[in-house]
């Protein structure tokens, strides 16, 4: 069955939903413009996509493969009905800033291929997980991209946490840079590309040096292998 | 297992299926919605009643300016008159002393929603900006937290001010504008001047205190 971690892996690192796959750009370039909007905008995904992750997963035997995907975006536009509504009454602040993007999470395309490539072939611990990784994984670099953004764009990060968190985590606001003018480019759309492409080179980069690090260590392993050989045979040889 | 199958393969269980999904979606959202109405009415109050207390001082009126409106529809520029433009109006010893409403301007990037409360004799006693989309650093000085531009308003009236001063420095006015940014105090200027054009042609109606103050609407 499903290995945890290995969907812990794929999710967070290996199969990153924006790193690798390069899904759910939009919502991920309009509203990173700080990292308070990118846990907001995190958090409500991850939500719904363990929510439906695991629905899916609970009528994955009932459901027939011909109207599977009408019934994928039925289950999906529900959740993010509901996310909607519970964020606008209990998170109103925030949502007057996300209101715009909750309801575009219903075209996330991130939501509904884990829907079908994974909930509707796993059991439901199983997609649960899966949900709650990918989830992770996006929110992480909403965050990161959001707080890169934020601190070049206007010195500060996670301004305004209080209104998404309660206000028990107004610590978290902080300006870094007193007196700081900003830098336009970083708030407007366009830094958000330019903050992408240097996440994704750096997690290209991290890949790289790993994969030549395996790589070197294979090669010194053979290596080694070869000299031990020799040295068996020089010892054999001895021996006669 | 292979029962449930042949029971997939009826061409009746996919319609059957997709109905009864609908049918507990539509439950589901019934509840979300029974669950969460009254809080987003009390939030939506809440927003309005925030923004009313930005142009109208509490010390200047002793009534529910969310109770008491009078709603027009005479046609105003960018507002939307077939909804109707709605003055909240503040009453001070039951006289009525303001009123707040809405305005739009078209800035340089949409709209710029304002709120602004005109006093009885025809002056301004506050304008903000409730939202906008103008750029940061250039246009958003229209903020009130950013700059003290907007407070400039406040005592203007058609009386003190002729037609040409209502009008940024760069066209002959008395308002100033933004280095880099024109349009947008262009925008609310001619905002705030309409608005307050539209009040004077119909300040009989929206300062008829025979006009009685209504239950809650808003809640």
């Amino acid at each position: 069955m499903a290995d945890y971690k290995t969907i812990m892996r794929d999710g967070i690192w290996d199969n990153n939903v924006v790193m690798s796959q390069m899904l759910a750009l939009c919502p991920l370039l309009a509203v990173t413009s700080t990292a308070t909007n990118g846990l907001g905008m995190g958090l409500a995904t991850l939500a719904v996509l363990l929510s439906s992750n695991i629905a899916v997963s609970l009528l994955r035997n009932i459901i027939s493969q011909e109207v599977r995907i009408p019934v994928f975006i039925l289950l999906i536009a529900t959740i993010v009905t509901l996310v909607d509504l519970f964020m606008n009454a209990f998170m109103h602040d925030l949502h007057k800033v996300l209101g715009l993007f909750i309801p575009l999470i219903v075209t996330n395309c991130m939501i509904l291929a884990r829907a079908e490539a994974f909930a509707s072939k796993q059991s439901v611990s199983a997609a649960a997980m899966d949900g709650l990784m990918m989830g992770l994984g996006f929110l992480l670099v909403l965050v990161v991209l959001g707080g890169m953004r934020e601190i070049i764009g206007s010195g500060t990060l996670f301004a305004n946490a209080a209104l998404l968190l309660g206000d028990g985590f107004s610590f978290l606001d902080t300006t870094l840079l007193h007196e700081y003018r900003g830098f336009l480019l970083m708030v407007l759309p366009s830094g958000g590309f330019l903050a992408l492409g240097f996440l994704l080179a750096g997690k290209s980069w991290l890949d790289h040096r790993k994969a030549d690090q395996a790589a070197a260590k294979a090669e010194a392993d053979r290596i080694a292998a070869i000299n031990a050989m020799d040295e068996d045979e020089m010892a054999g040889g001895g021996a006669a | 297992m292979s029962d449930m199958d042949t029971i997939k393969q009826k061409i009746a269980y996919h319609p059957l299926l997709l109905g009864l999904i609908a049918l507990a979606a539509g439950a589901m959202l019934v509840f979300g919605d029974a669950a969460t109405r009254d809080a987003i009415a009390e939030r939506n109050a809440e927003d309005l009643r925030a923004s009313l207390k930005q142009v109208v001082a509490e010390h200047e009126h002793d009534n529910n300016l969310l109770n008491d409106t009078v709603v027009l529809h005479a046609p105003l520029e960018f507002s939307d008159s077939e909804a109707g433009i709605t003055f909240y109006r503040a009453r001070l010893n039951g006289e009525v002393v303001a009123a707040a409403f809405q305005v739009v301007g078209m800035g340089y990037s949409g709209a710029i929603n304002i709120i602004m409360s005109v006093r009885s004799d025809g002056s301004i006693m506050g304008v903000r900006v409730i939202s906008h989309a103008e750029t940061p650093g250039l246009g958003d000085k229209i903020e009130a937290a950013k700059d003290d531009w907007i407070n400039h308003f406040s005592g203007l009236s058609l009386a003190n001010r002729n037609r040409q001063q209502w009008a940024v420095k760069k066209d002959g006015g008395v308002f100033d504008q933004f280095s880099g940014a024109t349009i947008t105090p262009r925008a609310v200027v001619r905002a705030v001047h309409n608005g307050l054009q539209y009040f004077n042609e119909h300040s009989a109606e929206i300062l008829d205190p025979a006009i009685p103050e209504q239950e809650v609407k808003h809640g």
